[in-house]
């Protein structure tokens, strides 16, 4: 970071293509146009489906593009405040309290104040992005929380700033980059998502999904790459537990070229089917009909 | 419409465009319209996908959302005149649900305004073994009357959100929070312990011809869970799937079923259980609806598709959900055996069958909703 702003924002939704690119993010249209519009407008941008479809390396890939610190809130049934927002270091102040009292102190309104300071305060994810400008913001799978916790991330997404009883207001310089995940387990509040700009991500295109592998591996044959490509299209289509994303199709292809395999046949699939299914009936079912899977052809 | 042809005002073409996506169920408010003009601005507001990116990030909050505004997008931006709606047309009084709300004058209602309790149980007595599809319409509605006073609920389960509480494991922060207080002395232990949620019950209704008769009390029974807990889903199935967790959201019960039959557009049609089982499961289920939740559906199992195709939906959702309980109005009748090929094809996969034709029935489901573990074999699928 030099002298002038650190680094620019993206002037169009093609530049901002370009860049995630670079960084190692093959972003289409419609994503890039979205991630392209939170950031001019300051917009938390609300990115929904199914695990594995590249929500998280968004916000991993929009850090890199930004030159900006990736701060992380995962979120989890229970989630509150004090993990999320800022808590006291409790020891430390009552360390602080005795050392005090031993060395005399009476003056008891100063204790106090002492004692509320900001270096007793504990700033976690939420509290450390308004402190941290610039910044990108990745609220990690909001639908494992709670109601309790999404009315309050809404106020926080809101107008950044938190108030902190005994210290005063927080507010952010610059408003975070701030990207919301979620797998949709559970229908997030409206009104959390419409604060927000909302994009649905859905599974990559054959084209896509070869581009990704191949921007991810560059080492691997293309050949494999088109066919475990269209091999996980094929098990998409397939009526599956959990259907593999994209992560998955990556991990495939790393196992695969681990073995050496320059191309998808129906035994090696057979051997490397746990990088893909995570469910015992899953593989069942495509072990099934695995000749057809592999089965070469123009299209998935 | 004439958003195509002649070059007008922008702003006013896109509150148009807006305007038709409110008809198609996309609640736009004024602050997401203005969102939209201010992405446009953000974009080449020249082209045509500027317009579509800045109006699907911004109107837009579901895939379900995302499919509408792309008809209505290419409906609008095609100059096409807009097809008129047809779920408002649907003819209310043609189905069994629109009963009028107040049984004809009776007398002795007249001076107690509310419904008494015990007056209706009373009468209630005579009625409550008697099969619904045998009743006429006063009798019937004296049923629903009851039926809406249920509160059927499923048992609670133990989060991992901590609340305060007199005793349980100690509060670490709270404790010594309060020593703070007091000069760092150590006072009481402050204690916490996890909370309790109700666990999520989930309806799916068969609304077909064959179940005609009952379908109407047991919407009512799913709109008494509704009211009794927060959470509650309810789809119908027939010939396709419908949420009405929504239209069922208000208190007055003939209004909210009202409002979920003009929302279902298959009343009285075949039924494609497996399929919609599977678009459930596919659409809501898998993703958390169903998860550790207890899911009732109330259907004779006249499967017109592919039994075994149920077969497996069943048996995907008896893997997600925590109880499986299938209410079959003909359970009730004297020497019911499963013989349906859809009702065979599910039970293996059912934890309960339990009939659903009079009150009492649906007496016995709510209780048994309410006891679901300590009653038979309800294996946790969790």
């Amino acid at each position: 970071m030099n002298d002038s702003a650190p680094t620019a924002a993206p002037e169009a939704p093609g530049e901002l293509a370009r860049r995630l690119d670079d960084a190692g993010y093959l972003a289409d249209d419609g994503l890039a146009t979205a991630a392209f519009l939170a950031l001019r407008m300051h917009r938390p941008l609300f990115l929904e489906g199914e695990a594995g479809v590249g929500k998280t390396s968004l916000a991993r890939a929009l850090a890199v593009v930004l030159d900006a610190p990736l701060i992380r809130l995962q979120c989890y049934e229970g989630v509150d405040a004090a993990q999320a927002l800022y808590d006291w270091d409790f020891p430390r102040q009552l360390l602080h309290l005795r050392a005090s009292e031993a060395a005399g102190v009476t003056d008891v309104d100063r204790l106090e104040h002492e004692l509320y300071d900001r270096r007793f305060l504990l700033a976690r994810p939420l509290l450390r992005a308004l402190e941290t400008s610039p910044s990108v913001l990745l609220v990690d799978e909001v639908d494992r929380a709670d109601d309790e916790f999404e009315a309050f991330l809404l106020e926080v997404l809101s107008d950044f700033t938190i108030s902190i009883p005994e210290i005063g207001t927080v507010r952010a310089q610059h408003p975070p980059v701030v990207v919301v995940t979620s797998n949709r387990t559970r229908e997030v509040h409206d009104a959390l998502k419409r604060r927000c700009l909302y994009h649905w991500l859905a599974h990559p295109s054959f084209e896509r999904e070869v581009a990704v592998i191949r921007r991810h591996l560059p080492g691997v044959q293309d050949r494999l790459a088109d066919d475990v490509a269209r091999a996980v299209q094929r098990m998409r289509a397939d009526d599956l537990l959990k259907p593999p994303g994209l992560a998955e199709s990556i991990d495939w292809v790393t196992a695969l070229a681990a073995l050496g395999a320059t191309e998808l046949n129906a035994e090696l699939a057979a051997r490397t089917l746990g990088a893909v299914l995570k469910y015992q009936e899953d593989t069942d079912r495509v072990l099934g009909g695995v000749d057809e899977l592999v089965a070469g052809g123009s299209g998935p | 419409m004439t958003g195509a042809a002649a070059p007008r005002d922008a702003v006013e073409v896109l509150v148009g465009f807006t305007r038709r996506l409110g008809d198609e169920g996309v609640v736009v408010s004024p602050g997401r319209v203005h969102a939209m003009l201010e992405a446009l601005g953000e974009l080449d507001a020249g082209s045509m996908r500027a317009v579509y990116w800045s109006g699907r990030v911004t109107l837009c909050a579901s895939p379900e959302e995302v499919e509408r505004y792309d008809r209505v997008f290419a409906d609008y931006f095609s100059g096409h005149r807009p097809r008129p709606r047809v779920r408002v047309q649907l003819p209310e009084p043609t189905r069994p649900v629109a009963v009028p709300a107040d049984p004809s004058g009776r007398s002795e209602d007249d001076d107690a305004a509310p419904p008494d309790r015990l007056a209706t149980a009373s009468r209630m007595e005579v009625l409550r073994h008697r099969d619904v599809a045998e009743l006429g319409p006063d009798q019937r509605a004296e049923v629903h009357r009851f039926v809406s006073m249920l509160t059927p609920a499923a048992l609670e389960r133990v989060t991992r959100r901590m609340h305060p509480a007199s005793s349980g494991r100690v509060d670490a922060h709270r404790t010594v929070r309060s020593m703070l207080r007091h000069g760092g002395e150590p006072a009481e232990l402050r204690r916490h312990r996890q909370a309790r949620r109700n666990r999520r019950l989930v309806f799916l209704v068969d609304v077909s011809g064959s179940m005609a008769p009952y379908a109407d009390m047991t919407l009512r029974f799913a709109h008494a869970a509704c009211r009794a807990r927060p959470g509650t889903e309810v789809f119908t199935v027939g010939t396709r799937l419908t949420r009405i967790t929504r239209e069922l959201r208000g208190r007055d019960p003939q209004a909210a079923l009202s409002a979920a039959t003009a929302a279902v557009a298959d009343w009285s049609g075949g039924t494609r259980l497996g399929d919609e089982v599977k678009e459930f499961l596919d659409r809501w289920g898998r993703r958390g609806t169903a998860r550790g939740a207890v899911v009732v559906i109330a259907s004779d199992g006249w499967e017109r598709g592919d039994p075994a195709l149920l077969g497996t939906q069943m048996e995907r959702l008896a893997r997600l959900a925590r109880t499986v309980v299938w209410v079959n109005p003909h359970r009730g009748r004297a020497g019911y055996a499963p013989r349906t090929g859809g009702m065979r094809a599910a039970l293996p996969h059912v934890d309960q069958l339990v009939a659903g034709h009079s009150v009492d029935a649906m007496q016995r489901l709510a209780r048994l909703l309410a006891a679901q573990p300590a009653v038979g074999d309800a294996v946790d699928h969790a």
